[in-house]
């Protein structure tokens, strides 16, 4: 710059240093407050659930969580048959899609030709973008019958002296949904897994073949430890989806308000039972009922996702 | 069976043999055979349509140490990955050739690749235990793989800790991670890991160069010891390194073997001009 | 001297005693690994092939354009629930990507570290959040004592559509490199004019590819619209947002629990355009993502 004092700013500059004197602050602070609504959101929607359930939390307190009945005539409500039911089918659908990722990530790490990986990759992804829906239908039309008269009575003969496969063979159940679920949570819990399997380092992939390790052995002593923090990520995410979905576990659940140890058995969730009444609650307690399951799944759902996230952040970190 | 001095390669002279029973062994229960030599003909490596090694005839002599030095990127790491059939791990990576062991071609369909690779063992450039093992699992990794366990297997582990000079260290704490230890601590792990399964070659990729000069120094002695029982090759940059711990030396560039003999000949009176310029600093 | 263990063999190649079985379980878990990557492929292909072979039948012109018709009668379309999900859509998505943007913005040139950390944080768990837990919300927000509208669809599907574009956003900002920013600050450039007229053109593929995605998403979104925009009053066509306005998920998910074949004919034929812009919307995003994003990092 030179040495001289500054000329009087001429007036396109005038205007210019007008407009970032308004410019500036306004970017700051409309970003600012977009940062802060993303913070806010979180809290609001939690604060909104409670206050709509007031009445409900008043009425039946904690104990809505152990009990049983959903009797909108009488107006006495609980929630326990539904957190049975978004537990077993969550857990069911993880118990099948682990192994299943974790196969998929061997495969698409070490043993696939590279040409394939990448169409592989993307084609286990799109299963994610499947409307929960549309999965729904296909579950309803097609899915469900093919549970129903085919593989339950399959199952019922085996194993019927089991008590998970002991019902009465039905298109719409836990079964159902749970394969449903697994559908949904599979890409999820694929890709983190993939990507964690893909930073192993390859010095410890080249000890474990030095020491005449086959391709499975290697992947049993280099890849598979080091990787599990990343995977029991994966897999809390993938069952914070499994456990968050709605509609697709709606229309293939039956939607029942009981526990039955069968397999077979309509049940309920608590997102489904949710998505099930959105016509029909009864204003006052109904209502509030129902906002306070979606307020205890809120909560289930935020516990499972942080614990997820720190554990994945971790895994990654190191 | 047991190669017999007399098969060895008339221009690798080093000295008086010494006969197993002379000398005592470094540990208890410790294999006391003689190595095997690995004999290398018109060996060629690529990269894809790279040309990396270029048609290398060598032997190594058993129980004895051969040292490859060169410039960087001269084909020494691959020429070596490519005895235990490393190389081909890489995507499109091949090699062609022979290289034999005991009168069989490693390269053979016959032979299991896994096969090869316990016969002839390998120590990495950066020490890599296995981290989420402990001391104990991380030697002991290459006989599970085998199937080994029990009374068998334990008597292996301790014989090789102790066979590497780390016996002393770790004994009381065997169970703790193998990440725990310090940078030559966890190489002797690695070459502890490497000679549990007895293999009759051990491959070095420049073993010392992550390593502090103290460190380096207590992997050379052990390198010494070593030679005993098995026969090994070290690729190394530094030079004073293949002249302290090496009986033979060869010299590679540009992917071809310049010229390879006993570590005292290369070193002070090499025989092809280009080796000379390496060893005497005026390039690499 | 011991016979060990390992070295049993005459022969020093020879293969050790468990060779032939490693070599199985090798074998048979490559084949595994496979059959679960083949599993996968198959389902996605079949849940694809059954909306192409049952809903392409009833597909025509007539259902593309005209409204449902009452109870009992045959024939009708789903034009309805078109216009009312391209508005929501649209609505929804005016609202997020902004939105979005301004976030990623903050984070990735006016906060600090930690501040950053928090709300990339809070963004992760606001993903998480099911879906139906969010209709929820906007429903005790718009609708309670009130009616459902496609005002509260639009910023039930927009609270959905947030998190997924600002961290997208948030990501390609990233990746512009620092060393663009610094030289346009040595110019004089101040902050404000760096972000809008380098940074965010820099990264306009990325973004926008990152919204496209954030579309797909909420496209197919059916639990925020179930308690904000699922009764509707008429079966007319509406384009007006202070009603309840048809869309596509709900109608699919009503023909959907209906006993009647007609009504599933027509959930398929919904679902076959719903699917057929998920997906082509996603791949065609993904793969310029792909693109964006190297070309950024180059």
């Amino acid at each position: 710059m030179s040495a001289t004092a500054p000329a009087a700013p001429r007036p396109f500059e005038a205007h210019v240093k007008l407009v970032d004197r308004i410019g500036e602050p306004l970017l700051r602070i409309l970003s600012a407050l977009a940062g802060l609504l993303a913070v806010v959101l979180l809290v609001w929607i939690a604060e909104t659930m409670f206050d709509q359930a007031s009445p409900a939390i008043s009425r039946f307190g904690i104990g809505f969580v152990g009990s049983q009945v959903w009797d909108p005539v009488h107006n006495n409500f609980g929630a326990l048959d539904f957190i049975y039911g978004t537990l077993v089918s969550s857990f069911v659908a993880l118990l099948i899609a682990t192994p299943t990722a974790i196969a998929i990530s061997i495969y698409l790490t070490e043993l696939a030709p590279r040409i394939v990986r990448r169409p592989v990759a993307i084609l286990v992804e799109l299963l994610a973008a499947i409307p929960s829906v549309i999965l729904g239908l296909w579950g309803i039309i097609i899915l469900g019958p093919f549970l129903g008269n085919h593989l339950e009575p399959f199952l019922h003969s085996f194993l019927g002296w089991i008590p998970l496969f002991a019902g009465t063979p039905s298109p719409f159940g836990m079964l159902s949904a749970a394969l449903i679920l697994t559908i949904m949570a599979l890409p999820i819990v694929t890709s983190i897994t993939r990507e964690v399997f893909q930073t192993t380092p390859a010095e410890l992939k080249e000890g474990a073949y030095a020491l005449g390790a086959t391709r499975w052995e290697m992947v049993r002593t280099a890849v598979l430890p080091v990787a599990r923090p990343g995977i029991v990520g994966a897999v809390i995410l993938g069952l914070g989806r499994a456990l968050g979905e709605a509609i697709a576990v709606t229309q293939v659940i039956g939607n029942a308000t009981q526990i039955k140890a069968s397999l077979f058995a309509p049940a309920g969730t608590l997102a489904a039972q949710i998505a099930s009444e959105y016509q029909s609650a009864n204003p006052g307690l109904g209502q509030a009922s129902l906002i306070y399951l979606a307020a205890i799944l809120l909560v289930i759902s935020v516990i499972v996702n942080v614990v997820a996230r720190l554990i994945v952040r971790r895994s990654k970190v190191s | 069976m047991p190669s017999t001095p007399t098969e060895r390669d008339p221009m690798t002279s080093s000295g008086p043999q010494t006969q197993p029973d002379e000398k005592p062994s470094a540990a208890s229960g410790a294999r006391t055979a003689r190595g095997h030599s690995v004999v290398i003909k018109g060996l060629h490596a690529y990269y894809g349509q790279t040309h990396a090694v270029k048609g290398i005839d060598i032997t190594f002599p058993a129980n004895e140490v051969t040292a490859i030095i060169g410039p960087s990127g001269c084909g020494k790491s691959t020429m070596v990955r490519c005895i235990n059939r490393m190389h081909e791990e890489i995507p499109h990576a091949r090699a062609e050739g022979s290289v034999m062991l005991d009168e069989e071609d490693v390269y053979s369909p016959k032979i299991d690749v896994t096969t090869v690779r316990r016969a002839i063992g390998m120590v990495f450039q950066r020490p890599n235990p296995f981290p989420t093992l402990s001391i104990f699992d991380n030697v002991a990794s290459g006989l599970k793989l085998a199937g080994m366990r029990g009374e068998n297997m334990r008597e292996r582990v301790h014989g090789a800790l102790r066979a590497v000079g780390l016996w002393e260290e770790v004994k009381g704490r065997l169970n703790s991670p193998g990440v725990g230890l310090s940078g030559g601590q966890q190489q002797r792990l690695c070459i502890a890991r490497a000679i549990a399964v007895e293999p009759e070659v051990i491959l070095m990729d420049e073993p010392c160069s992550a390593l502090d000069p103290v460190a380096t120094l207590r992997v050379e002695e052990l390198i010494d010891e070593l030679k005993e029982r098995y026969t090994i090759v070290i690729v190394t940059h530094n030079m004073q390194q293949a002249a302290r711990v090496a009986d033979t030396t060869a010299f590679m560039l540009d992917g071809e073997m310049i010229e390879h003999g006993p570590t005292s000949e290369i070193f002070t009176t090499p025989k092809d001009e280009r080796t000379e310029r390496y060893v005497t600093g005026k390039f690499g | 001297m011991e016979s060990s263990v390992v070295n049993p063999r005459p022969r020093l190649l020879a293969p050790a005693p468990g060779a032939r079985r490693r070599k199985a379980v090798n074998r048979g878990m490559e084949v595994l690994c496979t059959i679960a990557a083949l599993l996968a492929v198959a389902v996605l292909l079949l849940v694809v092939i059954s909306v192409l072979i049952k809903g392409a039948p009833a597909i025509n012109l007539d259902f593309l354009t005209k409204n449902p018709v009452p109870f009992g009668q045959t024939g009708g379309g789903i034009a309805d629930s078109i216009v009312g999900s391209a508005i929501l859509i649209g609505l929804a998505t005016l609202m997020s990507v902004p939105v979005g943007i301004l976030i990623a913005i903050y984070t990735t040139e006016f906060a600090r570290p930690a501040v950053s950390t928090v709300i990339r944080f809070c963004l992760d768990i606001l993903n998480g959040v099911p879906t139906i837990v969010v209709g929820v919300f906007i429903f005790g927000l718009l609708v309670l004592g009130g009616a459902q509208s496609g005002w509260a669809g639009a910023v039930a599907l927009a609270a959905v559509e947030l998190p997924i574009v600002a961290r997208s956003a948030q990501e390609v900002l990233e990746l512009v490199p620092g060393s663009l920013r610094e030289a346009a600050l040595a110019l004089g450039l101040k902050r404000w004019r760096v972000v809008l007229r380098i940074v965010i053109p820099t990264a306009a593929g990325g973004l926008i590819t990152g919204a496209v995605l954030g579309v797909a998403r909420v496209a197919g979104e059916t639990a925020p619209l179930l308690f904000t925009s699922s009764i509707f009053s008429n079966f007319g066509l509406t384009t007006n947002p202070a009603q309840a306005m048809p869309n596509i998920p709900v109608t699919i998910f009503t023909l959907s629990e209906s006993p009647s074949p007609q009504d599933h004919a027509q959930a398929w034929a919904a679902a076959l355009v719903l699917i057929l812009f998920v997906l082509l919307l996603s791949v065609t995003a993904r793969t310029f993502h792909e693109r964006s994003r190297s070309k950024l990092r180059s």
